[in-house]
């Protein structure tokens, strides 16, 4: 079985940095490294001062986080439910935000801080939808993780129907709108929303982290993680909500980005990363390069359009994943 | 080490209670096994030990505490319980998975301390299983994964341990080693509770017997006690004979036939 090497760690994140720099160097005005150096401390042509502050700067931050978050939520709920094939939209997170979105357009606004808080309050009354519907099926607090998955299926389900008679008899472009907002997209970051969402991610990211140790002995299964100390019924539960509310977080701020929070978190254990607590942390670096390059192709592969980010992360993972797919075991 | 006192616990829903009225006790540097047909309430004790089971009436007293005023982290420091079923969702190295077993013991953002790595290697070499550390969990055999995962539990340091039904799918040679290291370590001082379906091999190795029937204590005491053919034949319902087994002299069953063949 591979093993991590401490050097992995410092070659991550140069790379993270590396992701970063080209993001804000590629576009329609292509800059150099040393502009981009220029540009970030304020020097330089006030056209790369204003590309670099004010327009790539805050969106390559937002894709970063974004990445980051997906990533931490889907390694959480993989470990804690038990399944390679958890994700962090599983437990109604994505429908509920497309359901807020989609009233929020029905409803006339198209304003981008009205419409993240409709999504953001969307997943999380779907997720605390799901959560309760398993709870009422039995299994406690805990639930079982099978009826757990059943009722996020069954949650997104509904959203789906209802996201569609929502949109049946809509505008046409209130359709488009909101199709584009359910593809994903990063091209109305802004700093605020970057601060935003890293304040949510430090939050409730930092919790995810700092109980590493109950995933760890989660992911043996309930009676073992109880005979480890761990508190089952309370440590589960918490864990779903802190993953749902990174993952809600990240839809209210730039949509709907699949494959990241699923991938990513494959990806690290097969670099022999097993410990939730370096899983998570390597996951949210990873993840953050993932998506600053996935939107970086989304400007640039066929300007002036821009690709919806969340078909760009599954375009360059897929194969990808699919050439690691021997070395993953789930 | 671990006691129960007139334990009484109720499944929801079902019409009789599952443990009715159970006293037994655990005590240090002993093997103490809890032997019954299926069904009769063995689990359940663990159940109610790892707290995934309220009591109805009665106490659980560990170490001198009552259970309900230890936290989940201070039972793990007291008792290492090897529950029947257990599988890392993501394949690990067995050094890995036995370094879980310090969960317990560790702190949030902490990395593992020279005492933890001692923990870790005495598990290891104790259960016997340290060529097997570099290897993935889901490639050993069943014999090598359940002395595994007696070495996670020895890895806790807890002075109690407990095995839930250790020999299951295992072939003699293994269910012997098991019992061996069972044995081993209770002379070392550990209080060993053993819940098992193997009569004849508990009492070969056990220092107390607890036969449950259908939630109560049918028999308790040494094996010579326990194991009489006249409550053995009520409790499993089945007619049988006990010998002594001529190898080790301790009394042992024989079922037989029900028609003669």
């Amino acid at each position: 079985m591979i093993a991590h090497r401490a050097w992995h760690w410092p070659a991550a994140v140069a790379v993270l940095l590396l992701a970063a720099a080209l993001g804000i160097a590629f576009g329609t005005v292509r800059l150099s490294l040393a502009e981009v150096m220029a540009g970030a401390v304020g020097t330089g042509d006030p056209l790369h001062v204003t590309i670099v502050q004010a327009l790539r700067g805050p969106r390559v931050l937002l894709a970063a986080l974004v990445g980051a978050g997906l990533a931490m939520s889907g390694a959480s709920l993989q470990g804690v439910l038990r399944n390679g094939l958890a994700e962090p939209y599983l437990l109604g997170v994505s429908g509920g935000a497309a359901v807020g979105a989609v009233l929020a357009y029905a409803a006339g606004y198209s304003g981008y801080g009205l419409l993240a808080v409709a999504a953001f309050a969307g997943s999380l009354t779907a997720v605390g939808a799901t959560v309760l519907a398993a709870r009422a099926a039995g299994h406690g607090a805990r639930g079982d993780p099978r009826t757990l998955l059943m009722a996020g299926v069954v949650v997104g389900a509904f959203a789906n129907a209802a996201i569609m008679i929502a949109l049946a008899n809509a505008p046409g472009n209130t359709v488009r709108s909101a199709l584009w907002w359910m593809m994903g997209s990063a091209s109305d970051a802004t700093w605020a929303t970057g601060a935003a969402l890293a304040l949510m991610l430090s939050v409730a990211g930092g919790a995810l982290v700092a109980g590493a140790r109950d995933i760890d002995a989660l992911a043996l299964g309930d009676e073992a993680a109880a005979a480890l100390g761990v508190d089952v019924d309370r440590a589960a539960p918490r864990i779903y909500l802190l993953a749902s509310l990174v993952a809600a977080a990240t839809v209210a701020a730039v949509g709907l980005v699949g494959f990241v929070g699923l991938i990513v978190p494959h990806l690290v254990r097969a670099a022999g990363i097993r410990r939730h607590r370096a899983l998570l942390l390597a996951a949210a670096i990873v993840g953050a390069t993932l998506v600053i390059a996935a939107d970086t192709v989304a400007r640039v592969a066929l300007p002036p359009a821009e690709l919806p980010l969340g078909a760009v992360t599954a375009i360059l993972g897929v194969p990808f994943f699919l050439a690691q797919l021997r070395r993953f075991r789930a | 080490m671990i006691e129960f006192r007139d334990a009484v616990v109720r499944y929801h829903g079902a019409p009789s209670p599952a443990v009715n009225g159970v006293s037994l006790q655990c005590p240090a540097a002993q093997v103490t096994a809890v032997v019954g047909p299926n069904g009769s309430g063995k689990s359940t004790l663990v159940r109610v030990l790892l707290g995934r089971q309220p009591l109805a009436a009665g106490t659980l007293h560990v170490d001198g505490t009552d259970r309900r005023q230890l936290s989940q982290r201070a039972l793990a420091r007291l008792v290492a319980i090897v529950p029947q079923r257990e599988e890392p969702a993501f394949p690990m190295t067995v050094r890995e998975y036995v370094a879980l077993g310090r969960l317990p013991h560790s702190g949030a953002w902490r990395a593992e301390t020279p005492g933890d790595r001692d923990a870790v290697a005495r598990a290891l070499t104790r259960t016997g299983v340290e060529d097997l550390h570099a290897r993935p969990t889901d490639e050993l055999s069943g014999g090598e994964w359940q002395r595994v995962r007696v070495a996670r539990a020895l890895a806790q340091d807890a002075p109690a341990l407990v095995l839930d039904e250790p020999t299951t799918f295992l072939d003699v040679g293994h269910e012997m080693a098991l019992f061996e290291l069972a044995s081993t370590l209770a002379r070392g001082g550990l209080a060993v509770l053993l819940v098992s379906h193997q009569l004849n091999l508990v009492a070969r190795f056990a220092d107390t017997m607890v036969l449950l029937e259908r939630g109560r204590v049918a028999a308790a005491g040494p094996p010579d006690a326990v194991m009489s053919a006249r409550v053995l034949e009520a409790v499993y319902e089945w007619p049988l004979v006990v010998i002594r087994d001529p190898a080790s002299g301790a009394p042992a069953v024989v079922p037989l036939r029900r028609s003669p063949s």
